[in-house]
């Protein structure tokens, strides 16, 4: 496979790279050859401590992820996550965390026997004055046959993009403490989604 | 409750739809005692604005009374403010830099992608113009919810009229913007192309900030005469060359500063507007942007640029060597509206800039379908339209 050192003639990082870098990012992480897709990076307007312990408690990230209905958190290393699938059904897997730096980096991938195999790394960074620059990968192994094929076009085509809109809502839900909406009412809120 | 929505191309109607509800702590529900049709809305009656959806409520300029407040909003029930048409957090870094309209915490996650693949960056949400900036529901309206109630909208003091600090929505910033951005030094000629509301408004705030000349552009009579009420000189480029005329009144110098507020949709019989209309109704170019290659072309060596009008997306032969070899610097964006609204309210209030002057016609809520055609078709007579929900039919 081409590595980013192959490809990389110049300071940008991988997550812009022309080639498929992005899944040197995350190599090793997922179980097997699953694809993967970097999210652009934001800029929060708050302390990286506060950025990090958030992103850091799981129950946490369906408040800005818009696919994932619930996250229970087994242990400190353990959760168990619930995310909505194609055709109104949801799979399931438990995920360990897999590494983790305070206030630099949270990465994890799904346990064996996950409905869909995945890992993610997100890190953060101390942009002194601007904040902190947040950075999604996301990898997905989705599973063979029919219902796999659904899953991975959900999976595999829209995760960039759902990857990026999932960090503009933890970047509105941090900077000012709900996400943006133009819905007329709670109930159109929640059929809206995030 | 009843609002104005858009249907398509030329087609506005009074539908009723469900009343606002509070869904963000943040939030808070106004009852609009006042709401004016503003020349960018034409944009989306004439079709030039994309995303827009059949149902959508229009309106951005507007005011009213708080019916409801969420658990964060610092406003109390019974308040009257202005609200205005950008919607910004208040927290985020260009908020705290008070660049409000490039807040992007207002802007729906979802509706960022248009954006962010037209321009580069997302924009901040707005109300009522399309769901590239959110499809936010407008003020033309008997209930708008205003999402950001404790940091945007500005509390006017009991016993002064609506149709006063109305304008603080909006076009008053807007053109005190356009001022500022000319970067006006004393003794300067500043040229304004376009005496819609915020071009005269404009032609206030140059005087307000020590030009000694101001040059109003326009080919309708009876916009002229108001530019005329404040001070200025004007040219009619039905009757003169316009360029010709600004070379004439400047020695052969050109303005020291020169303001588009006419933008996307230029008037008159040049031959390069006509060839944007063709461009424009073929899809082959997006704006019709005769004003701003105009005010380049005259504006002298050195000179300051600014651009409060509207441009949307490409547009076909821009002078960009007259504007390199000339030296100009250009500023524009939408107006950070939160930025501007005390100041301006105080200046209002001792009588400073006149608002009022430029209402032309007060309808109730209901003939806005009408008001718009009005507004569209009759530009010399109709300057602004201010719609009262509360007002008995005529």
């Amino acid at each position: 496979m081409t590595t980013p050192a192959d490809v990389a003639q110049d300071d940008a990082p991988a997550a812009s790279s022309k080639h498929d870098a992005a899944a040197a990012v995350t190599e090793g992480l997922a179980e097997g050859k699953g694809s993967s897709v970097a999210g652009r990076p934001v800029t929060i307007n708050r302390p990286v401590e506060e950025v990090f312990a958030y992103f850091r408690d799981f129950a946490n990230l369906p408040h800005f992820m818009e696919n994932v209905v619930s996250i229970t958190v087994a242990d400190r290393q353990r959760s168990h996550w619930v995310v909505k699938a194609p055709g109104g059904a949801t799979v399931e897997w438990d995920a360990r965390i897999t590494d983790e730096e305070e206030n630099r980096l949270i990465a994890w991938t799904s346990e064996p026997g996950a409905d869909v195999a995945n890992s993610g790394r997100v890190t953060f960074r101390d942009a002194g004055a601007r904040g902190t620059v947040v950075t999604a990968t996301i990898a997905y192994d989705p599973p063979g046959g029919l219902i796999g094929k659904v899953i991975a076009k959900m999976f595999q085509r829209e995760p960039a993009i759902q990857a990026r809109r999932d960090l503009r809502r933890f970047k509105q839900l941090l900077e000012t403490g709900e996400i943006a909406t133009p819905a007329m009412n709670p109930k159109q809120f929640e059929e809206m989604g995030l | 409750m009843r609002a104005l929505a858009w249907h398509g191309k030329h087609d506005v109607r009074m539908d009723t739809v469900d009343d606002p509800e509070i869904v963000n702590p943040r939030d808070c529900i106004i009852k609009v005692t006042s709401t004016a049709i503003c020349g960018s809305d034409l944009h989306l009656y004439d079709g030039y604005i994309p995303t827009m959806q059949a149902g959508d409520v229009l309106g951005h300029e507007f005011m009213g009374e708080v019916v409801e407040v969420g658990a964060k909003s610092t406003l109390k029930k019974g308040q009257r403010v202005v609200v205005p048409f950008t919607i910004s957090c208040g927290s985020c870094y260009h908020c705290n830099k008070h660049q409000y309209s490039a807040c992007p915490n207002g802007l729906p996650a979802d509706n960022q992608d248009i954006a962010m693949s037209l321009y580069g960056q997302e924009m901040s949400g707005l109300f009522g113009y399309s769901h590239m900036t959110g499809g936010y529901a407008g003020g033309q309206a008997e209930y708008v919810r205003v999402p950001f109630s404790d940091v945007g909208p500005i509390v006017i003091p009991d016993g002064v009229d609506d149709d006063k600090v109305l304008f603080l929505s909006d076009i008053l910033p807007t053109g005190w913007q356009a001022a500022e951005y000319a970067q006006i030094e004393p003794g300067d000629t500043v040229a304004v192309w376009g005496c819609g509301p915020v071009g005269l408004f404009a032609v206030q705030s140059a005087f307000l900030m020590g030009a000694e000349r101001v040059i109003a552009i326009d080919h309708f009579p009876h916009r002229l005469e108001l530019a005329k009420r404040f001070g200025a000189e004007v040219v009619n480029f039905e009757e003169s060359a316009t360029y010709e005329a600004l070379m004439e009144m400047t020695g052969g110098i050109g303005p020291d500063a020169v303001i588009d507020a006419v933008g996307l949709e230029a008037h008159g019989l040049f031959v390069d507007n006509v060839i944007d209309q063709i461009k424009a109704s073929t899809f082959l170019g997006t704006d019709r942007p005769h004003s701003i290659r105009q005010a380049i072309i005259a504006c002298r060596k050195g000179g300051r640029v600014s651009m409060p009008a509207v441009y949307g997306g490409f547009v076909d032969k821009f002078p960009l060597g007259a504007f390199m070899e000339k030296g100009l610097t250009l500023k524009t964006g939408q107006t950070h509206v939160q930025h501007y609204m005390p100041g301006l309210l105080n200046a209002i209030m001792e009588g400073k800039i006149d608002t009022e002057f430029l209402i032309s016609h007060r309808l109730p809520l209901e003939d806005a379908p009408q008001g718009y055609k009005m507004f569209h078709d009759q530009q010399n007579e109709v300057t602004k339209i201010v719609l009262k929900p509360g007002m008995a039919a005529a």
